[in-house]
């Protein structure tokens, strides 16, 4: 193992991002994404790497300058949050069908109304049907390793889909965490320049965003969604070859003493962490508990979870975002709907928690899973409301 | 002395012969704006990228798979050419600074309509303008959202109808004047402004080639005639350009560094404006005292601007 430094994890991802020797970065301040931000334009302006630093002024607009400069051929980064990447929705799925490989930092934290600057899960899930390749990430070395694997995954001639690294807003971006970098050689061997499929020069002059008539719309739907799917074998390619060179091995789908669990948690993000202590707890109190993590949320490995499902009895969701009026939490809901034919799947409970900041600690967790003992139904309940 | 400052007035031969834009698009007949266009990339000419926004010059151009663009060509949605146009320089710029691509000068230009410009991307075209990037952004003014069928913008004239400021009984029109998007953009402090049309080509042309010579951010506002919208014949295109101009209601000028220069040959007494209206049926409800008003209107505003040529020095 290399040498551990402590640093905040959003400064990490702007250092993560530099190492990947990017041409453009356009980003707008927002918390609690400003810290990454802040760094990139110090990095930027200390010379310490060769990037066009665009300081937009909106979000709509960052994403776009970021289609714009992907569209020459450079390697482009962004990074925003909540109300940012609501705002940048319009653009989002153009980026994805232009097959643009962007890479954006997003870290997470709940949508207005009301106002509420701290973490959870609302601001990427309604961006969940824009064709980005979308991963999460549980700790520091997490983000800066994905940060760097997210430009392999999104550039690689069979993939071309920008690619979203979520990162929890405070709960991680503004952690101190001991961290380890890989080296610039070594981040250079892993990660090559990009060679663009097509670019905007007049040396090959080309036309980038033709509309579509009813006679070829679908078909170029289709292909996206192709794509899209496609992407989850590079993307464990990618995976497997980061944990060769720097032994840190990833997966579409974590699990943590899942093998022979009687009930499962699952989890997206940093709740993890806490979740793994919690399920240390109560295997002490010799509990048959364990713990599935999804990496990847788009595309959505289906075949993982199903096999790191295997066996259980109780799968109890952990959604940290709500369709209003709808059938429970995005993740809940996506599950249940694949999982709908599956014979002898388990019974899915569905917890909205975790909302706009509100801890859930080991003890929540471990209410989640006595809560869940009881109850009847595969309705989504929220947890923890003072009523 | 005149003559010999408009000397290229008579000079057409000079032109660019070669077509950036090619023909069998599918722009209305008459169309103004898509002649505007042609002739703007004739004064460009090569080594250039086009970022374009949403509108009547995307839609007819580019139904996959077809395209007019003989430049590289780029549209991603209405409100942010201006912004994908700074991505474009900006992409360009590193590209070359750092040899991934060939070590010359390549232009990049932002195209929108006038919604897209004085509306929906008037904060992307803003930021763009305030960053400096080494862009020329075209307004192609055709006095409303013309490719959605005929709605105001804030480019739409004084009274003029459309199909959401009609000429009804109570509110005949449109009830605001026209948005002044060159003023904004001299007061972004942009080293090239300059208002043009193309009724009147080598001053088109001309002030393109300026803008292009310009390092840093250049804004051109071009009148573009709309037979369809403003329901008038498709043959007086190129005479209603002309009208715009003689009456003042469009005046041709440039600004450099702050100071304003009029383009067009100073007439002792501008035409009625009664002229350029009455044409035009988005005008047809108009009463005598209406064009009066707005013949006010045009005279006042044409003082405003010869104010500032007289008055106004270069930063």
């Amino acid at each position: 193992m290399g040498k551990r430094i402590g640093m905040e994890v959003g400064i990490a991802a702007a250092e993560a991002v530099a190492l990947c020797n990017i041409d453009v970065a356009a980003v707008y301040p927002i918390t609690p994404q400003s810290h990454i931000a802040e760094h990139m334009a110090d990095i930027i302006h200390d010379g310490r790497i060769d990037a066009e630093f665009i300081t937009v002024e909106s979000e709509h607009s960052s994403i776009s300058a970021c289609a714009g400069a992907s569209a020459t051929g450079a390697r482009v980064y962004t990074a925003t949050s909540s109300q940012g990447l609501m705002l940048m929705h319009e653009i989002l799925p153009i980026v994805s069908a232009m097959r643009l490989p962007v890479v954006m930092g997003n870290a997470n934290r709940a949508v207005s109304g009301p106002l509420n600057i701290w973490n959870d899960h609302g601001d990427i899930m309604p961006q969940r049907d824009s064709g980005w390749i979308c991963l999460f990430t549980e700790n520091g070395q997490e983000v800066i390793d994905l940060s760097i694997m997210a430009f392999k995954i999104a550039e690689d001639p069979e993939v071309m889909l920008p690619t979203v690294v979520n990162i929890d807003g405070f709960q991680l971006t503004h952690m101190i965490e001991p961290l380890e970098f890989p080296t610039q050689a070594q981040v250079n061997k892993f990660l090559p320049d990009r060679k663009p499929y097509a670019t905007l020069h007049p040396d090959n002059p080309m036309t980038m965003g033709c509309f579509n008539m009813p006679d070829i719309f679908t078909e170029t739907m289709k292909a996206k969604d192709t794509a899209l799917w496609n992407s989850k074998k590079t993307i464990v390619k990618v995976f497997n070859e980061w944990g060769r060179q720097f032994g840190r091995k990833y997966n579409v789908v974590e699990t943590y003493k899942a093998k022979d669990a009687e009930t499962l948690i699952l989890t997206m993000g940093s709740m993890g962490e806490t979740a793994s202590i919690a399920v240390d707890e109560m295997r002490k109190a010799g509990r048959k508990v364990g713990l599935v993590k999804l990496r990847l949320w788009r595309p959505f490995p289906v075949e993982e979870l199903r096999a790191a499902i295997k066996g259980c009895k109780t799968l109890i969701v952990m959604d940290r975002a709500i369709s209003f009026g709808g059938a429970g939490g995005p993740v809940a809901t996506e599950i249940k709907s694949f999982l709908f034919h599956d014979k002898g799947r388990p019974r899915i409970v569905d917890f909205l928690m975790g909302l706009g900041g509100r801890d859930v600690t080991v003890g929540d967790f471990i209410a989640m899973v006595e809560r869940a003992k009881n109850k009847k139904d595969e309705t989504y309940e929220y947890y923890g409301v003072r009523e | 002395m005149n003559t010999v400052q408009n000397f290229e007035i008579f000079a057409p031969k000079l032109v660019d012969r070669k077509e950036y834009f090619s023909a069998g698009h599918r722009a209305c007949q008459g169309c103004g704006e898509v002649l505007a266009l042609r002739l703007l990339l004739k004064g460009l000419g090569d080594d250039v990228v086009v970022a374009n926004a949403t509108g009547c010059m995307e839609i007819i151009s580019s139904a996959y798979p077809q395209t007019a663009w003989l430049h590289p060509y780029i549209h991603v949605a209405f409100e942010n050419a201006a912004a994908v146009g700074s991505g474009v320089e900006a992409g360009l710029k590193a590209l070359r600074r750092k040899g991934k691509i060939a070590d010359r000068d390549v232009k990049t230009i932002a195209i929108a309509g006038d919604g897209g410009t004085a509306d929906i991307g008037l904060q992307a075209l803003s930021g763009a303008m305030e960053r400096g990037h080494d862009m020329i952004f075209f307004c192609l003014d055709n006095e409303a959202y013309m490719n959605t069928g005929i709605q105001r913008s804030s480019a739409t004239p004084f009274m003029a109808a459309t199909t959401t400021s009609p000429a009804g009984e109570a509110i005949p029109g449109q009830r605001t004047g026209k948005k002044n998007v060159p003023e904004i953009m001299v007061a972004h402090k942009v080293p090239y402004v300059a208002t043009a049309c193309p009724s009147y080509p080598i001053d088109l042309i001309n002030k393109v080639k300026k803008a292009k010579a310009v390092k840093g951010p250049a804004y051109i506002h071009i009148f573009s005639m709309c037979p369809t919208g403003w329901r008038c014949a498709s043959e007086i295109t190129i005479k209603l350009g002309r009208l715009v101009v003689e009456t003042g209601v469009f005046p041709l000028y440039e600004v450099e560094n702050g100071k304003y220069r009029l383009t067009m040959e100073v007439p002792e007494k501008l035409r009625p404006v009664g002229d350029y209206l009455k044409p035009q049926g988005r005008f047809r409800h108009l009463t005598p005292s209406n064009i009066e008003t707005i013949q006010e209107r045009v005279n006042r505003e044409w003082e405003i601007l010869m104010n500032k040529i007289e008055c106004m020095q270069p930063w």
